[in-house]
């Protein structure tokens, strides 16, 4: 029971920023544009989280600034694949080395230094009474919080208001959401600003409370499995919280066996998250060979009024 | 106004806004709009994205309190200033030469392999299992079946990725980004474990290769036989792409799969062969850093040459002379910033520039594609 318990906590702690990356990446590719660069804007906002609240040492002001800097490069990410229809998966390969290679830069004076307990933790002993879960819920921190909130909320902006159905419309049938009269470059610009948002948190998130320093490349390719995770989860954000947690408990499975004292080298355990990654994605691509993905019909192609491509 | 009279255009339209009197300039009476007949890009893109990202790059220097431009100059005198200079220039062109010729067959059929990083490593690792397993062999063998064992790991691991997404529509960028963490984490565990130098002090290296290992180099420099590799292997790829059968069924597949597709041209088998040849060019470059440069396999032996490898590859537009050019480029520009250390500043400034190049490039490839046309 008590490793139960513990597993559970570690998976909703490792899971957390993936869910954030994973839920920002579903609201842009809802819309219809393809995202590749949460690696390069987890880097960011962590980063940015990490140099703020050293220097100032408040979250509110840490949160503000990880959302300014995703503002930024979301709106370069919308003005390209938008604006300038260039090729998505190109732009977000260079949102990823460019993230990368300007939170390295901007990173080299902070690297190793430790972050000490930024987010507070929500404590409700009372909840402690509730058999099993309420333990697990007891002292959980704001950020888990407010994902828990954001899966909510963004499930039912999705699938149970009228902008979530434009949102839908716009991702599978821009021409015909045009004629509708939604404005769908404009509203794809907002939607890919918050995403950005929202994948900025999930790297301020992982180094504000999962592992509480800078080191170079410190997501190390977890952007990229969120990317995979649109996929598991068929862009719905309920799926999303469970996946993100499945990968979040693989990711400490590899810590948990070392501390046991097994025999594998900790390399083949750090391994796992990756090969299971790659597995999964064969099974559902196998599984569905016949089926729709329940992908927008119209990702990645860009729209523009009275042109054809 | 009485000249406010609609006109007939051109096409039949009707314009109202005809009025503007000629020759003097009104934006209203011009419109920015995509001309779709362009195709390709013009030749002057990459240099101008080239300057600008060095402009948005001496932005965040200059925030950072430094003045852009001796870093710049810095940059540039270390990398092509000096004799010196100028071989590790061209000792680090080789890497991303072979890399980046095998991202840009890849992305000739739109088959997105971003793990050249990983298939860099394999063939590292495979080239350096040959000196280790085989300690004794004969020394005209041991070159040549590290390159074919090099080859054949970073093909395989190329095809790693090729099989999920022709037999399982999985897509490959995800993939071979894993199974770059995964080479990664292997070369890891064998050079902290199994192949670590036992007299080497816990530095986690294998142990240094013989001379019949290494690759012969040119005179005192450092400079070696892998340039010649790279430049055969791009004027094989000139050749079969314009040429052969092959190339132009990968021109076909490039330009529009549907219609390959229903010329009979099997895509999933030309993936397959694209994917073995890339990670086998990977391979080789990884077989070339070992046995060429560093003379052992040792702990972070690439500076993410796979991933500057495909910003090589755009820069040259996938062109053969193009990624000579460009692979130079990029390989001043890693010497460049490990040069600029010692004047205080983080190696990475090159990494941003390099991403910084690729947001300008893609901007600059549909720029060029707009046009600013006269409404009359």
């Amino acid at each position: 029971m008590e490793i139960v318990y513990q597993m559970l906590l570690a998976a909703i702690s490792s899971g957390t920023p993936l869910l954030f990356a994973t839920l920002g990446g579903i609201l842009i590719e809802r819309s219809g544009i393809i995202q590749l660069g949460a690696e390069g804007l987890m880097l960011m906002g962590a980063v940015t989280a990490c140099l703020t609240f050293l220097q100032t040492g408040s979250l509110p002001i840490t949160l503000l600034a990880v959302c300014g800097i995703s503002i930024l490069l979301g709106a370069v990410h919308a003005f390209l694949s938008v604006t300038l229809r260039a090729n998505q998966i190109v732009c977000g390969l260079a949102m990823t080395l460019f993230g990368a290679g300007l939170s390295a830069y901007l990173g080299k004076p902070i690297s190793g230094l430790p972050v000490p307990g930024a987010v507070p933790k929500l404590d409700m002993p009372w909840l402690e009474a509730v058999p099993f879960a309420g333990r697990i819920f007891a002292h959980l921190d704001v950020l888990t919080w407010f994902s828990f909130l954001l899966v909510i909320g963004l499930h039912l902006f999705i699938h149970r208001t009228s902008w979530g159905l434009h949102l839908r419309a716009m991702g599978d049938n821009p021409a015909t959401a045009d004629v509708m009269g939604i404005r769908v470059q404009a509203f794809r610009y907002g939607y890919i600003v918050v995403g950005s948002i929202l994948i900025g948190l999930a790297g301020a998130d992982l180094l504000l409370v999962y592992s509480p320093t800078w080191t170079e490349g410190m997501i190390s390719g977890r952007g990229w499995i969120a990317v995979a995770l649109i996929i598991f989860a068929r862009w719905n954000p309920i799926r999303a919280l469970l996946c993100a947690y499945f990968f979040g408990a693989l990711d400490m499975l590899g810590f948990r066996i070392q501390l046991i004292g097994s025999e594998i080298p900790s390399y083949f355990l750090k391994m796992i998250p990756y090969i299971v990654t790659i597995l999964v994605l064969m099974f559902l691509g196998w599984r569905n060979r016949n089926k729709p993905s329940g992908s927008p019909e119209s990702l990645g192609t860009p729209y523009v009024r009275e042109q054809r491509f | 106004m009485s000249d406010h009279k609609p006109v007939l255009n051109k096409g039949g339209t009707l314009s109202a806004e005809a009025s503007h009197e000629p020759g003097k300039w009104n934006w209203r009476s011009y419109r920015i709009e995509l001309d779709s007949s362009k195709k390709g890009s013009a030749w002057w893109i990459p240099i101008v994205s080239v300057l600008l990202a060095l402009v948005v790059c001496g932005i965040f220097i200059a925030a950072n309190g430094m003045n852009p431009f001796p870093v710049y100059k810095k940059m540039f005198t270390g990398a092509f200033g000096t004799s010196y200079g100028l071989t590790e220039t061209l000792v680090k062109t080789i890497p991303l030469l072979l890399c980046g010729l095998g991202v840009a067959i890849a992305y000739r059929i739109s088959v997105w392999n971003i793990g050249a990083e990983g298939q860099f490593a394999a063939g590292a690792m495979a080239a350096t299992a040959v000196t280790i397993y085989f300690p004794n062999m004969p020394g005209i063998l041991v070159i040549p079946a590290m390159i074919v064992f090099s080859i054949a790991a970073g093909g395989i691991w190329g095809l790693l990725t090729a099989i999920p997404r022709t037999y399982f529509q999985v897509n490959e960028l995800v993939t071979s980004l894993m199974l770059n963490y995964v080479a990664l984490l292997a070369m890891d565990y064998f050079v902290f474990g199994p192949w670590k130098d036992p007299k080497g002090m816990n530095f986690p290296g294998t142990p240094m290769f013989t001379d019949a290992q290494s690759l012969p180099v040119l005179g005192d420099t450092r400079l070696h036989l892998g340039l010649l590799f790279g430049l055969i292997a791009i004027v094989l790829y000139g050749f079969f792409i314009k040429y052969t059968r092959w190339g132009y069924e990968l021109r076909l597949i490039g330009a529009n799969s549907e219609a390959a597709k229903n010329a009979g041209i099997r895509i999933s088998r030309h993936i397959l062969l694209v994917m073995l040849i890339s990670g086998g060019l990977a391979g080789l470059a990884g077989m070339a850093e070992v046995s060429g440069v560093t003379h052992r396999l040792m702990y972070g032996i690439s500076p993410g040459y796979g991933y500057t490898a495909i910003i090589v590859a755009w820069l040259a537009k996938l062109h053969p002379i193009g990624l000579v050019v460009s692979s130079f480029l990029f390989g001043g520009l890693i010497v460049g910033g490990y040069s600029v250390q010692t004047i205080g500043l983080p190696s990475s400034i090159s990494e941003m520039l390099q991403g910084a190049i690729l947001f300008f490039l893609i901007a600059g490839g549909t720029v060029s594609k707009f046009r600013l046309r006269r409404i009359r």
